[in-house]
């Protein structure tokens, strides 16, 4: 091979990457005809899972602490709602979950958030939760899976993850989780 | 009477004739070239002239349809509506896909006009050949343009009212963005068009290099303006107090932004020295390239940002094939061409050209980060239908330090000569600058008490601490008599002004950003009458009121500003709620001083029927948020101080025609 094929072929490096490239974006574009891909889902892996091992740091002393072993050994659904006092649509969320906790066990995780921070919105909005812990690096958000702030996962008997919802809580998806519940 | 002849169908004509004329723009001079016909090169200026008024035309029955509410028209229907305010009916042309694809067709063929009108002097074969690549970019993006995404078509009947245009571009800052990031984007099918023609005519040279840097850096003045006001517009129109998101658009804005850069100052060295001439023509290629993969990427829906145009997979594929013959055609003459150009002048690793190689080093790793964190979960949700998103962790991580290591090397890398530089003479300012910025660094640090961003206040005056010890240097400060300096002073190159000013145009921005790094927050829910504090200030929420726009009903907060008791300003944060789209848009109030922004958002408000409603307010204290805009605009200045500075010389040029001896 003379210095000259040579060249060429190093110097149609770029084109071959491109060529790779313009080959991937096709079969991105043919599977998205499909409806195969979707880079606009928000999919949860544990979803009818069980839940991933967990230990939350304490609030302060009105807030009851839990963890994974605690929520598994429960025999009624739990609603687990991640949430944070930074976060407007939480405070929206605020009052359907109220209402809601007269029918289900509400369980908090305040993510990324700070004591006294929690403590002054809980005093504000008022606290629908029977057990809070606060998930301060944000670790146990990844293991579950969540993608924002706020984000609700119906827990049922033994520790699975029966429902997920991504966004705040409005009242058809109420409906759809209290249909679950019972 | 002249709006009834300037109709859709005539827009409809005319973009076809432009379409035809583009394709003879490319194929004939090119024909040309090849049968050594001057009559047929002599074609390509007035094709482009034709192809240019065309389009023009098109683009004129485009805005007459939207201003005369044709809801006939399909685009203007699903865009308009009647009760849109003027300014808008016309900016909203280009706030859709279909609209902006014309526009951008539009900014190409003006930019085929205006390289056809600068370049007599330039060699005929090479001017003839860059129009009708021009012409070929151009003809591919009028077919889409025709094919699958007609501004013109019409519906049948037609309804009385149009569906409205997304509030949230109901903006002046977002009528004027596109436009001028589409012509950053453009901008850069010159450099492009520069170098196929190059690569064809197996010959880069130095005056190759020289007509080319005023088209780069024209491009780069417009993407950069485009970067900065998009970036502005997101600060205040969106309410979520950033002002960089990392979202898929403005990294694909970014990217090219970066490789243009680095492009920007390897053409000097072509110019100057002859040297990196294929890494030049690369470059030109590849920045171009990058820019029409980001539209492609937005436009088909691969990626998921805020900025959702209606995608459609029909029409990425579609931008998919002209991309590949696009740059896919460039890049086999360049493997096949490139070889063959001769090989260039030496240097010392220690010089200016060493330096230059170092800068494009580091902005094409910068982009290739940007590029590799964008289509990463994309690409890793193709391969195993696994989802994450990547988002600022990633970039603070794997953008800052090499950005910073940039920057660190911008301060001094101007003072280095051509072909080789002692580095003794260096060591003594360069020793003195680092104490200065080592003093900078541990002060910062004892008022921010984090070290990254003292580290970068100590690299921002280091920065600019470079660009003025070069300067006292370059006047004999403190050497000569003061009437010496003035003289050397006005005997100054503007290109040398230029490199500094848009350098410290990067340390404002720096600046602004560690400031921002700074910013202090509150969200609360208060009655009418709370005085809340935050940084210093009283801000007092004194009441609310509402009131009723063109085409929204707003909800308007009046808070009162208090600083030390006296009162400084009034700010009217509101929420815009347009009915016909049934969405609410927040309008920020921002007051400024310069030094610092306080910005305050109007969110829910509770319990209006109640005795004492209540309402959430987000209230935010910005330090040195405005430099970073500030920054943006003055890096633009020394662009626009280089174009000056080149038109000049080549006046000068002109007139004495003698050598290429310029000074620096």
């Amino acid at each position: 091979m003379n210095s000259l094929t040579r060249r060429r072929l190093l110097w149609g490096l770029p084109l071959g990457i491109t060529v790779l490239a313009g080959g991937g974006f096709a079969k991105m574009l043919s599977s998205l005809r499909k409806g195969k891909f979707d880079p606009h889902k928000i999919d949860l892996p544990n979803l009818n899972k069980t839940i991933p091992n967990f230990t939350l740091e304490a609030v302060s002393s009105p807030y009851k602490n839990f963890n994974s072993s605690i929520l598994k050994q429960q025999t009624k659904p739990v609603l687990i709602n991640f949430f944070a006092s930074w976060c407007l649509p939480c405070i929206s969320e605020m009052p359907i979950l109220k209402q809601l906790a007269s029918q289900l066990s509400i369980w908090g995780i305040a993510y990324k958030d700070k004591i006294n921070m929690i403590d002054l919105f809980l005093k504000h909005h008022g606290n629908p939760y029977q057990f809070l812990g606060q998930d301060n690096q944000g670790n146990i958000g990844i293991d579950w899976g969540i993608s924002g702030i706020p984000e609700n996962f119906l827990i049922i008997p033994g520790g699975i993850i029966r429902w997920h919802y991504a966004k705040p809580l409005d009242y058809t998806a109420i409906s759809s989780l209290l249909s679950l519940v019972r | 009477m002249i709006s009834n002849f300037l109709s859709p169908e005539l827009g409809h004509f005319t973009l076809a004739l432009a379409c035809c004329l583009a394709g003879a723009q490319f194929i004939l001079p090119l024909l040309g070239n090849q049968k050594n016909d001057f009559h047929l090169m002599n074609l390509a200026a007035p094709l482009a002239w034709g192809h240019f008024f065309s389009l023009m035309i098109a683009f004129v029955c485009l805005i007459i349809a939207a201003l005369n509410d044709d809801f006939s028209v399909q685009n203007i229907l699903q865009n308009s509506a009647t009760d849109k305010p003027l300014l808008y009916k016309i900016t909203g042309i280009w706030g859709n896909h279909e609209g902006s694809i014309l526009l951008w067709s539009f900014i190409l063929s003006f930019f085929g006009i205006l390289f056809s009108s600068f370049s007599h002097r330039l060699s005929f074969s090479l001017r003839t050949k860059i129009i009708a690549i021009l012409g070929g970019c151009a003809t591919g993006f009028e077919i889409f343009c025709l094919i699958t995404s007609n501004p013109f078509l019409r519906i049948w009947p037609a309804p009385m009212e149009g569906q409205g245009m997304n509030p949230l571009l109901q903006d002046p800052g977002l009528a004027f963005h596109p436009p001028i990031l589409y012509t950053g984007y453009v901008g850069f099918s010159v450099p492009f068009a520069f170098a196929v023609a190059g690569l064809m005519e197996k010959n880069i040279d130095s005056a190759w290099g020289c007509w080319l840097r005023p088209w780069v850096i024209l491009a780069w003045i417009f993407l950069t303006a485009g970067i900065t006001i998009g970036s502005w517009w997101s600060y205040y129109v969106l309410g979520w107090g950033g002002y960089w998101f990392w979202d898929p658009v403005e990294n694909a804005a970014l990217i090219p932004w970066l490789t243009g850069t680095a492009l920007l100052h390897s053409t000097l060295i072509v110019e100057k020295r002859e040297a990196l001439k294929t890494w030049t023509v690369f470059l030109s290629i590849i920045t171009f390239s990058l820019a029409l993969c980001g539209t492609f990427l937005v436009r088909s829906g691969i990626l998921n940002s805020v900025h959702a145009f209606a995608s459609d997979p029909t029409r990425g594929i579609f931008i998919l094939v002209l991309l590949i013959i696009i740059c896919g055609g460039a890049l086999v003459l360049f493997a096949w061409q490139a070889p063959l150009l001769p090989f260039t002048a030496l240097f010392a690793p220690f010089s200016r050209e060493g330096s230059i190689i170092l800068n494009n080093i580091l902005f094409c790793s910068l982009a290739t980060i940007i590029f590799v964190g964008t289509l990463y979960p994309s690409v890793l949700q193709m391969i195993n239908g696994q989802t994450i998103s990547v988002g600022k962790p990633f970039f603070d991580k794997t953008f800052v330090p090499p950005a910073l290591i940039t920057i660190f090397f911008m301060a001094f890398a101007p003072w280095l000569a051509f072909k080789k530089t002692s580095l003794k003479k260096l060591i003594q300012p360069l020793s003195f600058m680092g104490i200065i910025t080592l003093v900078i660094i541990i002060i910062s640090f004892i008022y921010l008490h984090r070290f990254l961003p003292a580290l970068a206040t100590g690299l921002a005056f280091w920065v600019i601490m470079g660009a003025l010890t070069d300067f006292s240097s370059k006047l004999s400060l403190f050497k000569t008599s003061f009437k010496n300096n003035f003289h050397r002073m006005k005997n100054l190159s503007l290109s040398f002004y230029a490199t500094y000013i848009a350098h410290i145009g990067v340390a404002v921005i720096l600046l602004g950003i560690i400031g921002m790094a700074y910013s202090q927050q509150k969200i609360v829910e208060v009655p009418i009458g709370t005085t809340l504090h935050l940084a210093g200030y009283e801000w007092t929420l004194e009441a609310v009121q509402n009131h009723k726009g063109p085409n929204y009903l707003a909800t308007e907060a009046i808070l009162k500003i208090n600083y030390h008791h006296k009162t400084i300003c009034w700010m009217f944060p509101a929420r815009h709620f347009f009915p016909r789209q049934q969405q609410v848009i927040t309008n920020v109030a921002i007051h400024t001083n310069l030094i610092a922004d306080l910005y305050a958002v109007l969110g829910d408000s509770k319990n209006i029927n109640d005795t004492s409603p209540t309402y959430i307010l987000k209230l935010h204290y910005n330090p040195l948020a405005p430099w970073i805009w500030i920054g943006g605009f003055i890096m633009i200045l020394g662009g626009f101080l280089t174009l000056i500075d080149l038109y000049n010389h080549k006046i000068i040029k002109q007139n004495s025609k003698q050598n290429m001896e310029q000074p620096l």
